[in-house]
């Protein structure tokens, strides 16, 4: 009987679970778990602050379903040493797990810059796991001031989860563009001024030089003084455990289609894994959950014997921020389209014959069809691409693609 | 398994099937009361063009993207139909960005709304195609794609 050996316990560990057994009903697998709670959804503390969910639907797998599938979770245990050679993982607690495959999917952990006086901060937050949003429910009240350090999706959801509960929210952003990796500059002023209606404060283009207790004492000169600080600033892939063991690691653990890493029978994804694009260029770290499910899933089927290649990465955002809702995908090249309203912004983005990105702030409708000409590099010659940039829909497409999606079983 | 098919040659442009979909899964007991004078919230939709015309629901792909995106649990498989929780569902709509056909959409609430093949409520079987008056719309075995 194979052993398999999870490390962490997020989307890619659900999805490699689900993987493996497509393949093999009866393998002994192994998850280890360093939250006392496996498989909470971390996307949903946001939500969970604002009351749309409960602990009790956070769990992409209950206990049950690990039962079910034969799994065994060790939880409050981190993997402290791989040997690839002898093919064991080493528990902070001593124990030692031999395995015929393993799967890293170790996720990210958020990053704290140096600033000079944090040490003397009362009440500094992240905003990742679920304990994050444990203690920040406990500790922010009407009366709270928050500083949020990032005006990335972490900064900005941690924002509109708490604007019921505090007194005041502030956040700082040094690059002074809202979701920098995701919009540019006029879809970050619209989201700008969309959430300054909502009352949260801004401080754009600046950065905290130093902290003088709970004050923040910005490079320009400006002292911002908060009960709470949350700081945002970014995550960084969990990748000490396969570098450790002589691994390859860029930004992520660098894997291949199939998500296996350099070393023989170790698998990488999610967060901590850098896999290919589908432009087939470049590897990168796509932190999203699309993303880690896929992977998880081709690891475990790889791992089980199966052959699954994962191509088709693409970066993909969709992000709803009090009411108004940001979706974007893949890479903006040249400037095909754009049409604004006041409620509403489109830019689609195309080079050499395919779109390559899209932005869409406010009116989503019917997105996917637009991802889906990015995923399958649809020849935009081969479609009437006018009258897509005007309105997604399946009139474009021909009345022989809707024959067959239509009509047929996909 | 079932699976709404559509014949757009045969496709009136009616919109009977959006209204059947909307009362379907209003939960009234009569279409007067369900939606006369009220926006109607179908999961079915008619797309248009001089001379062409067509209903586009949810494909129940056998590998459903929005499944593997949904980030509540939400969206889940029960016998190859693709379903929603709608106590789950946060409408985060990551399901609207992925699905290749337009066929999920934002509800009125917030949350997610799709095609459930009607089997969750109490007509138990696709409306729009028991109202489709021209079988432009079908339920029926058509073979798995390959």
């Amino acid at each position: 009987m194979k052993q398999y050996v999870i490390v962490g316990a997020g989307a890619a560990a659900a999805a490699c679970i689900e993987g493996i057994r497509s393949v093999d009903r009866t393998g002994k697998i192994t998850v280890i778990s360093e939250e006392e709670r496996p498989f909470c959804c971390r996307p949903l503390i946001s939500y969970y602050l604002e009351g749309k969910t409960d602990l009790e639907h956070m769990h992409l797998h209950s206990p049950a379903f690990t039962r079910e599938a034969g799994c065994t979770v060790c939880t409050g245990r981190r993997a402290a040493h791989l040997d690839a050679a002898a093919k064991t993982v080493r528990l902070d607690s001593g124990e030692t797990l031999p395995y015929d495959a393993l799967c890293v999917a170790a996720g990210a952990s958020p990053q704290t810059p140096d600033y000079p006086g944090l040490e003397g901060v009362h009440g500094v937050f992240h905003f990742n796991a679920l304990c994050d949003a444990l203690a920040l429910e406990k500790a922010v009240t009407k009366s709270t001031r928050v500083l949020i350090l990032g005006g990335g999706l972490i900064g900005l959801k941690c924002a509109e989860s708490l604007q019921a509960r505090a007194g005041s929210l502030t956040i700082c952003i040094r690059s002074g563009q809202l979701l920098r990796s995701i919009l540019d500059a006029d879809g970050s002023e619209m989201l700008r001024a969309h959430m300054e209606k909502q009352g949260i404060q801004f401080i754009l283009g600046d950065t905290p030089a130093r902290f003088e207790g709970n004050a923040a004492v910005m490079g320009g000169g400006q002292r911002v003084e908060f009960d709470a600080l949350v700081v945002a600033s970014g995550n960084r892939p969990n990748t000490e455990l396969v570098s450790a063991a002589g691994g390859a690691v860029g930004r992520g653990i660098l894997v291949d289609t199939r998500m296996a890493t350099s070393l023989p029978d170790v698998y990488a994804a999610g967060d901590c894994a850098e896999g290919w694009t589908l432009t087939g260029q470049t590897r990168r770290v796509l932190a999203i959950w699309p993303n880690a499910v896929q992977q998880g899933y081709c690891a475990g089927v790889n791992m089980a014997g199966g052959e699954k290649n994962f191509d088709r990465a693409i970066p993909m955002n969709s992000i709803g921020l009090f009411g108004l809702h940001v979706m974007s995908a893949g890479s903006y090249t040249d400037l095909v389209y754009e049409a604004h309203t006041d409620a509403a912004s489109k830019k689609l983005f195309a080079r050499d014959g395919v779109l390559t990105g899209f932005i869409l702030i406010g009116d989503v409708q019917r997105a996917g069809i637009y991802t889906a000409l990015i995923r399958e590099k649809t020849p935009l010659a081969s479609i009437d691409f006018e009258a897509v940039k005007r309105e997604p829909s399946l009139l474009p497409f021909g009345r022989a693609y809707r024959a067959q999606k239509l009509g047929g079983a996909v | 398994m079932k699976r709404i098919y559509v014949n757009e040659e045969w496709c009136l442009g009616c919109h009977l099937c959006e209204y059947n979909c909307a009362f379907a899964n209003s939960g009234a007991r009569d279409m007067a009361t369900a939606l006369k004078g009220k926006p109607i919230q179908p999961r079915i939709h008619i797309e248009e063009a001089p001379q062409i015309s067509y209903a586009v629901s949810c494909r129940h792909c056998k590998d459903p993207l929005c499944v593997k995106s949904c980030i509540s649990g939400a969206l889940h498989l029960e016998d190859g139909v693709v379903c929603i929780d709608h106590g789950r569902c946060v409408g985060c709509l990551t399901c609207v960005l992925v699905c290749p056909y337009g066929a999920v959409l934002p509800g009125p609430d917030g949350a997610a709304m799709k095609c459930e093949l009607c089997l969750h409520n109490a007509v138990g079987a696709p409306a729009c195609a028991a109202g489709c008056p021209n079988r432009a719309i079908v339920y029926e075995e058509r073979g798995e794609a390959i």
